[in-house]
């Protein structure tokens, strides 16, 4: 069940946590939604985040400004964020907000980034 | 001839998602394309939360303008709160009295058709979003 306090389902695997945002979550469910994934880094040690947005019609200032600051949050704690499945109306109406996702690594699919952030660890290791 | 479709009560950051929902079912009943509908309901979702955050809450409402294959979406969004002293600061990017990015009322601008703010310290904020189907 979704509930307010735990909405949005997580899994990890191979050290990468995967998140697929819901489509319309509220200003409160996004920050909780951080919080959240921030504590799941940490308990899981992950070395990875991929988030999956290619159920979110619209990302505003708020909903960019938070994935920003998760793959900030993410990254002091070692671990890369990467956003798939920005759809291009998104992309488009974010360039015309003016907001540049500082930051935020995008791919087209989980596939592509759970592979990036594997392949990146293993050169590292 | 406007008729309004719908109107919603914003006090909440829940109601800004409504808000959002019912500006996307407004574009869908004028044909609007994926983009037009993009840029506007986000345009909505900026003026809706600027509503909740600084106006102490508001209104927005949706009606439809202009003839038959041609028509538009407006949507009129006020508030009672303590309005906006320097609206062309306002409006202008990264100013922000909320620590946040201060792009919201720049880029609704930006991606609206046509845009209208009006505010005052005795009657609030009103702002007047419009946009056709493509
Ligand atoms: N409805 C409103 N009532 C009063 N002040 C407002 C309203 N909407 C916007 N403002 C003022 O305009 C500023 C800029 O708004 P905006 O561009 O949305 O940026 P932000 O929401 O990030 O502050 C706000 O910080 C606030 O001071
Ligand atoms: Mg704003």
């Amino acid at each position: 069940m979704l509930d307010a306090a735990n909405p949005i389902p997580m899994m990890t695997i191979n050290g990468c946590i995967i998140v697929a945002i819901r489509d319309d979550l509220d200003d409160q469910e996004i920050v909780s939604l951080q919080d959240r994934l921030v504590e799941e880094v940490a308990k899981r040690n992950a070395h990875g985040v991929v988030i999956d947005i290619s159920s979110l019609e619209i990302v505003d200032t708020f909903a960019g400004r938070m994935l920003a600051a998760m793959a900030q949050m993410a990254r002091v704690m070692n671990a890369r964020t990467i956003v798939v499945g920005m759809r291009p109306a998104v992309a488009m109406t974010l360039v015309e907000l003016g907001m540049t996702l500082d930051g935020v690594e995008t791919a087209l699919n989980a596939d592509r980034a759970i592979n990036a952030i594997v392949s990146d660890r293993s050169n590292k290791l | 001839m406007t008729d309004e479709a719908a109107r919603v009560t914003l006090k909440t950051s829940g109601d800004v998602a409504f808000a959002r929902q019912a500006a996307a079912k407004a574009m869908a009943a004028i044909g609007a394309s994926t983009i037009k509908s993009t840029k506007f309901v986000t345009a909505v979702s900026e003026i809706a939360r600027n509503a909740v955050i600084y106006g102490r809450g508001g209104v927005i409402s949706f009606s439809e303008a202009g003839a038959a294959g041609q028509k538009r979406v407006v949507a009129v969004c006020t508030d009672r709160g303590p309005g906006i002293d320097d609206i062309d600061r306002a409006v202008s990017d990264g100013f922000s009295t909320g620590k946040s990015l201060g792009l919201g009322l720049g880029g609704a601008k930006r991606l609206v058709d046509r845009f209208e703010i009006t505010s005052s310290s005795k009657q609030g904020t009103k702002v007047t979003l419009e946009c056709g189907p493509r």
